[in-house]
């Protein structure tokens, strides 16, 4: 069976992604996907070559005629997400695709047109294929985008006969990150030692519980502070999660993102060591 | 004044900078408050320390069927987006996270077998820390949508001269909500290629949404100067910047980040309010 290893943090900037792009490398035969759909960062670190490219279709955004359009205003009466301004004319940034408008208009003006919210890839990278999208500017249905993502990162790795997918996901407990976490096996949570990352573990925590995955832990910066350290291994052994690592704070680190490569293949400092631990330990848990 | 801070990536010291921010403006005098939008991870009182002073529940509405005058003609389904009703069997099922809260098959169920039902999603607390007003958000574990609580939020506190806005990261529809209407954002980022990626993607956000906007680079001199120098190719202003030291993360991780930041970088907090006073002004001329 294909296994999903996710890699979440709730709060953002804890080191996620330097975490993924080091497993990628470490891993012998995996299927890596970007489902930070929102802020990708993975390729920064993997360089893939892109073999394909296909639009995501993102839903629909209202088009009023403006030669149909009458003005009397029932659109904006019925719009409940306050898109239509003036002149009668739709924020496409804030239309969320609905069709009520067009529905009742009384004078059929109203087009709902297929949207593109970006693209998404099938790359290669020089540790094995790679799933990424950009989302447009200021876009929504990234949960949509993710599932997708996953739909065909899984695909291929039935396809190649490769056991496990590595999944970079996004930061807080909203759409994207449920849609990442449904259905995966094991949740890596990468931490950091400091109140809003004790505040933010607690919740996406419970989140991925109720997913009944696997749960890790690993406290990334440990040393900036060794009694926050201990509350989230205390936090750990309350709840039942493994608690893997804790990661020292390491200039490499910056560095490895500057020159653009997985940390494990850019350093042997300890940030770069204690990644290869937690790396082992996920291998004998999955 | 409504002054956004957001950044694309996470963990850039946004919470940290609106926290100081947001105090350095009620010490000067000035009828202040800060109001967390980062409804998934609210993070901001755990640097304010503001006492709640009231907690109310925030709602969407979803639909609910009346199975008894539901006549299975399948109407709401049609109109349906988001997939958040579907018929079974002959009869709707509605699936509550799907829902978007548009009000379609409300409106278009002929039998009128549809009525609209208050939906938890998470609530909005707010309180004060001394002369500095609070209101937050905290979305319910499990719940997909936050814009219609994020929206709750900024109704908060309408009295107040300032008021600044602890934005989520990203730049999609949480980031969209939130920023929408401000007179002014500033987006914090580190000097990274992934903090110059992320800032590409918030600046084009920003200039969607059409509001004038300015960069912070914090933890500057730990990476490269990138980004720095897309800013002057861009012509955005470099609002002011925050070098980066050990002791700052210290005393960030210990919950001491606005203190040290009113201590420390008290001239730079000074400098970013004038700027963007004077970049809030200029967009209104």
């Amino acid at each position: 069976m294909i296994k999903e290893l996710v890699i979440i943090s709730g709060k953002g900037g804890t080191g996620k992604t330097s975490v993924a792009a080091s497993f990628a490398a470490l891993a012998e035969n995996a299927v890596i996907a970007d489902c930070d759909v929102d802020a990708a960062d993975l390729h920064l670190l993997l360089s893939p070559r892109e073999k394909s490219s296909e639009p995501f279709d993102g839903g629909k955004k209202a088009y009023i005629h403006p030669g149909l359009c009458t003005g009397c205003g029932e659109c904006v009466i019925y719009c409940r997400f306050d898109a239509i301004g003036d002149y009668f004319v739709v924020d496409p940034l804030a239309c969320e695709g609905c069709g009520v408008c067009a529905r009742f208009c009384p004078a059929d003006a109203i087009e709902m047109r297929d949207h593109i919210s970006g693209d998404w890839f099938v790359s290669d990278t020089a540790y094995g294929p790679m799933v990424h999208a950009r989302l447009g500017i200021a876009e929504g249905n990234s949960g949509k985008l993710v599932s997708l993502i996953r739909k065909k990162a899984k695909e291929m790795a039935e396809e190649d006969k490769r056991g496990l997918v590595i999944i970079d996901g996004s930061p807080g407990i909203g759409c994207p990150v449920i849609a990442t976490l449904t259905g995966a096996h094991f949740a890596l949570i990468v931490t950091e030692p400091t109140v809003s990352g004790l505040h933010d573990l607690g919740r996406i925590y419970e989140l991925a519980r109720r997913f009944r995955m696997k749960i890790a832990v690993c406290v990334n910066k440990a040393d900036i502070n060794r009694e926050m350290s201990e509350k989230i291994r205390d936090f750990c052994s309350r709840e039942g999660a493994l608690f893997c690592e804790e990661l020292p704070y390491d200039d490499d680190v910056t560095a490895a993102i500057v020159a653009g490569k997985p940390l494990v293949e850019y350093s042997r400092g300890p940030a770069a060591l204690g990644v290869e631990r937690v790396w082992g330990r996920i291998l004998n848990e999955l | 004044m409504v002054i956004a801070i957001a950044s694309g990536k996470g963990g850039t010291g946004k919470t940290t900078l609106a926290a100081s921010l947001a105090v350095w403006c009620a010490r000067q005098g000035r009828a202040t408050a800060i109001l967390d939008c980062d409804v998934e991870e609210p993070n901001a009182n755990l640097f304010i320390g503001a006492e709640i002073k009231t907690s109310e529940a925030a709602h969407m509405l979803i639909p609910k069927v009346d199975d008894d005058l539901c006549t299975g003609c399948g109407e709401c389904e049609a109109i349906c987006a988001y997939s958040a009703i579907v018929l079974i069997k002959g009869l709707p099922l509605v699936l509550p996270d799907m829902c978007h809260s548009c009000g379609g098959c409300y409106l278009v169920c002929p039998e009128k077998a549809i009525q609209e039902i208050e939906k938890r999603i998470g609530v909005v607390e707010t309180g004060a820390a001394g002369e500095l007003l609070y209101a937050g958000g905290r979305l319910d574990l499990g719940e997909p949508i936050s814009p219609p609580l994020i929206h709750e939020v900024k109704k908060q506190h309408p009295g107040a001269d300032v008021r600044i806005l602890d934005c989520p990261p990203g730049t999609s529809c949480p980031v969209v909500e939130s920023v929408r209407g401000s007179d002014f954002l500033v987006l914090v980022t580190e000097p990274t290629p992934f903090g110059l990626h992320d800032l590409k993607l918030a600046v084009g956000m920003a200039r969607a949404l059409c509001v004038p906007f300015g960069v912070v680079i914090n933890r500057d001199g730990a990476g490269t100067t990138d980004v720095r120098d897309y800013c002057d190719s861009e012509d955005i202003p470099v609002l002011t910047s925050i070098p980066y030291s050990r002791e700052v993360a210290e005393a960030y991780a210990r919950g001491d980040a606005v203190p040290h930041m009113l201590d420390a970088h008290g001239d730079a907090l000074a400098g970013l309010f004038a700027a963007i006073t004077r970049g809030a002004c200029r967009a209104e001329a």
